[in-house]
């Protein structure tokens, strides 16, 4: 047998030989597919004015949103505190499509159980899943806190987890003193940054609540320069090494509250171990008693946040994500504020380099028609980015953008930050508009760039837009969420992204006379 | 650990210690080793088909994703509604990698997802106004979208929403067929329930409603494919070079006119049998179609299969289907030639959903491959019927197996290859065991046929003997490293 026989092909190549061309046709005549003719007119008709004003006046459909529902959002939240065990009470099949989601952007496992509720438990309710479920699941993956949040079947029919857990104790499954913190989160509210903000409020009130620990700011053992940080819902882990090094150059002590980067970051040793980092549980009780609390998401964390500046009655400082050099700029100096301490020199270096970095980039960023789609807090950052390097937002689409923050909802702050850039007089934002309106604004007024997930590849495509892949979820492309975005560091890893994103265009673009060696 | 009956029990028994008192006595009943009392008479102990146990991270999905993830979602000339919560659409968004022809969003409607997006009023007053808006909605944004499927959600049966009535009023006025679906999550113990529900929509609103324009001797259908990877145009190609003519496949890369002129065929040919048994049953009994199951992972299944095929024709059929094994062997024969080698006596522990656990035992089989464990996600008594006459005496049998279990079994076993989902892949990459994707090929494939096993055998050369396994450290055995002197 020679090579060539044993020449093995890919789908993209095999599919592409003249026999499987042929069976592609013959299979046609039971297909009764559209002629071509009409398939070519409807996709020309898709593209067209006419079509872009029917999209947006469709009022009930949706169709390729950019959001999940809230207990995917629970699971990762639970998952950033030291051996919890996300728990999720409901259909079983709704924990094994957040496992999977988690999984295929993070390429790593998502430990979480379900109490698998089928029709007798949607009749008589699911208490006796849940007693069951937590006996099976402290037995047989030994968490030090289950954290229990809801699906919509749970939530329809009124599931109540406080009592349930309570007679849990009850019935001795679980001592009186084990930790199980829970939340509701129906998944027709809100959307996976609701759900986020609704499990670390459930996990910060519940631990915080059980220590019998009065909060007194700056007054524990650890304070003086103490912060609490809070990343929200953080696709990312890059993004916490990032922080964890500014923290460190500041060299304040710290408390991340939600630190799901251990367990999405962890070491293949040869053993697999379900746990892996997140904040001490201790700690909690403790972060009550910390100067203050930085939070990077502010509308992610809207009730976390309520939660701490009331009940902890602690100094709080909201931001969105720290995208870009004055997004950064903006959190050293946040924390400088906080904490008292100077901006340390080795990041006034940095950003020195970084800047540097962004002027050598800038004639290939400026006047870049930008299309940008993320949750609210990316979006706030992102669009600081690109008006820092010239580069002009057009659309910005946010699903789930329909949320405030001291009475500022974010379509208000978004606009009001592009309104005070001449580089952001054309930008548009839609809210709670989805990636079937952005393919129909992506052709009707096109730009150089789309930034999002990959959920965004297929708009992209039909409008011929290159995409650089930021956000959540990202599956296409590997090891993207273990690049910080933010910070210094971040903004030069998104400048290097979106700036060879253009080269290489002006490369796959070129006329033959300008394939120029020096760019 | 190797396939002593003795020893595997007692290894099942030592697992199964860690649960508490009632889950172990419904854990012992999901697992059998295969003895020659099994083997032979397939007799089969393994309790299946039935509920998980509430809290140990089952493999298990649910009834929606049964029905719009396996069944209907790749039919792609409809829009199949997510109706409830916006979740359930988004996780099932692109995620199997059933490949279909066509333009995405104008004749092909597969990597969309189209939903309801549920808010709190809509579970208060019903969704049933708004469903029959979208409906509406839906054929101004898809002008050729052939018909429409509701896909329903956990909610829509919880609230009572009558999506059969507002299915029926808008077929009538939008002229096409659309198709309520009950597939809410809570149903059933797994996607199981999901298929046959799918199965009976099919049955009841798409069956028998289009005729072809000619019929002939050779005319089957291929049932239960759902093309991953390209798998049915592998399988189709084998089919068509034997001389028969596929009117319909299912439902990878289908349409709905082909659902709707299946009936016509003299031959159901079913792949999945787990999720379309209900189907071929149905025709046989209303169209009297005889169905057969066939196998087409690995070369001596293939020619198996397709010799079975073949003797339901004449001659004709049967003379080209020994041509055709003629002209395909010694290239099968090169690739075993190839790989066997490397792949020698590895051992293979599987746990996929309710098919490939069996049917990919051959393939594994050909390259020299051992399975000494294997199951199911959703099967039932059948299947493992099915199963246990394939394997070896000793081969680990199990049921709905929990991720602790695979864990245990995997290290005790000292298990070469593991092939399950995604959900499980990350965590034998911890411990650094070679794992491949048998849901979804791994983003590879195709898999089924002669074109199929050339992929199958070299990904598996590739996962097994990649040397990225060497340079995992394992705990146990790392030692400190002295310096040199």
């Amino acid at each position: 047998m020679s090579r060539d026989e044993l020449n093995i092909k890919d789908n993209t190549s095999l599919f592409k030989e003249e026999r499987y061309v042929q069976q592609r046709e013959n299979k046609k005549q039971f297909e009764a597919p559209c002629s071509e003719q009409e398939t070519a007119e409807a996709l020309a008709y898709s593209k067209s004015a006419e079509y872009m004003e029917k999209n947006f006046n469709r009022q009930n459909v949706v169709i390729n949103p950019h959001k999940a529902c809230q207990p995917l959002g629970s699971v990762m939240a639970a998952l950033g505190f030291e051996k919890t065990l996300p728990f999720v009470h409901g259909s079983q099949g709704c924990n094994a499509y957040f496992r999977s989601h988690l999984s295929r952007h993070f390429k790593e496992p998502t430990p979480s159980v379900s109490t698998s509720m089928t029709e007798d438990a949607a009749v008589f309710g699911g208490m006796n899943n849940l007693i069951d479920g937590l006996e099976n699941s402290v037995a047989l993956y030994k968490p030090e806190m289950v954290a229990i949040c809801t699906t919509c079947m749970a939530e329809v029919i009124g599931d109540d987890l406080n009592s349930f857990i309570g007679n849990a104790r009850i019935k001795g499954v679980i001592s009186e003193e084990y930790p199980v913190a829970y939340c509701n989160t129906p998944s027709f509210v809100g959307s996976h940054i609701t759900g986020y903000d609704a499990m670390i409020k459930g996990i910060l009130s519940y631990l915080y609540t059980r220590s019998g620990i009065e909060s007194k700011p700056g007054s524990g053992a650890e304070s003086g320069e103490k912060l609490n940080v809070m990343l929200g819902f953080e696709p990312y882990t890059g993004n916490f090494a990032e922080l964890r090094k500014i923290l460190g150059a500041f060299d304040t002590k710290y408390t991340i509250l939600g630190d799901h980067s251990g367990n999405y970051d962890s070491p293949a040793t040869g053993e697999y171990e379900y746990y892996y980092g997140g904040t001490k549980l201790a700690d909690v009780p403790q972060a009550a008693n910390a100067l203050a609390t930085l939070s990077l998401q502010k509308y992610t964390l809207k009730k976390t946040q309520e939660y701490i500046s009331g009940t902890w009655n602690q100094q709080l400082a909201a931001l969105s994500t720290p995208l870009g050099i004055k997004g950064t700029d903006t959190l050293l100096a946040t924390i400088s504020e906080l904490t008292g301490l100077p901006i340390p020199a080795i990041l006034t270096e940095e950003r020195g380099r970084v800047v540097d970095a962004l002027m050598d980039s800038h004639p290939y960023l400026h006047g870049k028609r930008v299309a940008l789609v993320g949750d609210p807090d990316l979006l706030i950052g992102l669009i600081g980015f690109c008006l820092e390097t010239g580069m002009e937002p057009v659309h910005i689409i946010c699903s789930n953008g329909d949320v405030d923050f001291n009475e500022v909802k974010f379509k208000d702050e978004a606009e009001a930050l592009l309104a005070a850039s001449p580089y952001g007089t054309e930008a548009t934002v839609h809210v709670g508009k989805d990636l079937w309106h952005m393919r129909s604004l992506l052709l009707n007024d096109k730009v150089d760039l789309a930034i999002g997930s990959s959920h965004l590849k297929f708009a992209a495509k039909d409008a011929e837009v290159p995409l650089v892949r930021v956000g959540f979820p990202i599956f296409d492309r590997h090891h993207m969420h273990r690049y910080p975005i933010i910070g210094y560091q971040g903004t030069l890893n998104l400048l290097s992204l979106i700036v060879n994103t253009i080269l290489q265009q002006l490369d796959d673009h070129n006329s033959g006379f300008n394939f120029e060696l020096v760019r | 650990m190797g396939l002593s009956i003795e020893e595997n029990q007692k290894l099942v028994e030592e697992i199964l210690e860690a649960y508490p008192k009632k889950a172990r006595k419904d854990r012992e009943k999901h697992f059998q080793v295969a003895d020659e009392k099994a083997i032979d008479c397939s007799t089969c102990a393994v309790k299946s088909n039935i509920k998980s146990r509430p809290g140990v991270m089952t493999p298990r999905g649910c009834a929606y994703a049964g029905s719009k993830g396996v069944v209907w979602g790749p039919i792609k000339d409809m829009v199949h509604i997510s109706h409830g919560p916006v979740g359930c659409g988004q996780y099932s968004w692109g995620s199997r990698r059933n490949f279909a022809n066509g333009t995405l969003g104008i004749d092909n409607f597969t990597a969309m997802q189209i939903t309801s997006d549920f808010q709190e009023t809509d579970i208060v007053f019903g969704g049933d106004k708004k469903l029959a808006v979208i409906m509406r909605e839906i054929t101004e944004m898809f002008p050729l979208a052939k018909g429409i499927s509701v896909q329903s959600e956990c909610p829509v049966g919880l609230i009572g929403d009558d999506i059969e009535a507002v299915s029926k009023k808008m077929s009538k006025e939008l002229e096409m067929p659309i198709v309520p679906v009950r597939c809410e999550g809570f149903r059933g113990v797994s996607q199981s329930l999901g298929h046959h529900i799918a199965n009976d929509a099919i049955r009841d609103f798409v069956m028998g409603r289009a005729e072809l324009a000619e019929t002939g001797p050779y005319d089957v259908n291929i049932i239960g494919d759902y093309n991953i990877g390209g798998d049915a145009w592998a399988s189709r190609i084998l089919l068509e070079e034997m001389g028969l003519r596929v009117i319909a496949q299912w439902s990878g890369d289908g349409s709905l006119n082909e659902l709707e002129v299946a009936h016509k065929a003299k031959l159901n040919l079913i792949h999945c049998h787990r999720s379309m048994n209900y189907m071929v049953d149905h025709m046989e009994k209303a169209y009297g179609i005889p169905w057969l199951e066939y196998n087409f992972f690995g070369p001596t299944k293939t020619y198996e299969s397709l010799r079975a095929i073949a003797a339901l024709f004449d001659a004709t059929i049967q003379e080209n289907c020994e041509q055709m094994i003629a002209r395909y062997k010694p290239v099968m024969d090169a690739v075993i030639r190839k790989y066997r080698p490397r792949l020698e006596n590895k051992t293979v522990m599987l746990m996929i959903g309710g098919l490939r656990s069996r049917h990919t035992i051959g393939a594994y089989e050909d390259l020299g491959m051992d399975i000494v464990a294997s199951g199911y996600e959703f099967a039932h008594k059948d299947d493992y019927e099915k199963m246990l006459p394939m394997l070896a005496e000793g081969t680990i049998v199990m049921d709905d197996p929990t991720a602790y279990e695979l864990e245990e079994l995997t290290k005790k076993m000292n298990i070469d290859l593991v092939g399950s989902g995604v959900k499980e892949k990350y965590v034998y990459h911890k411990m650094g065991v070679p794992f491949r994707q048998m849901h979804s090929w791994d983003y590879s494939g195709p898999y089924h046929g002669f074109d199929g096993f050339k992929v199958f055998a070299k990904d598996m050369d590739m996962t097994v003997n990649s040397p990225v396994w060497d340079l995992v450290s394992r705990k146990g055995k790392m030692e400190p490293e002295e310096a040199g002197v």
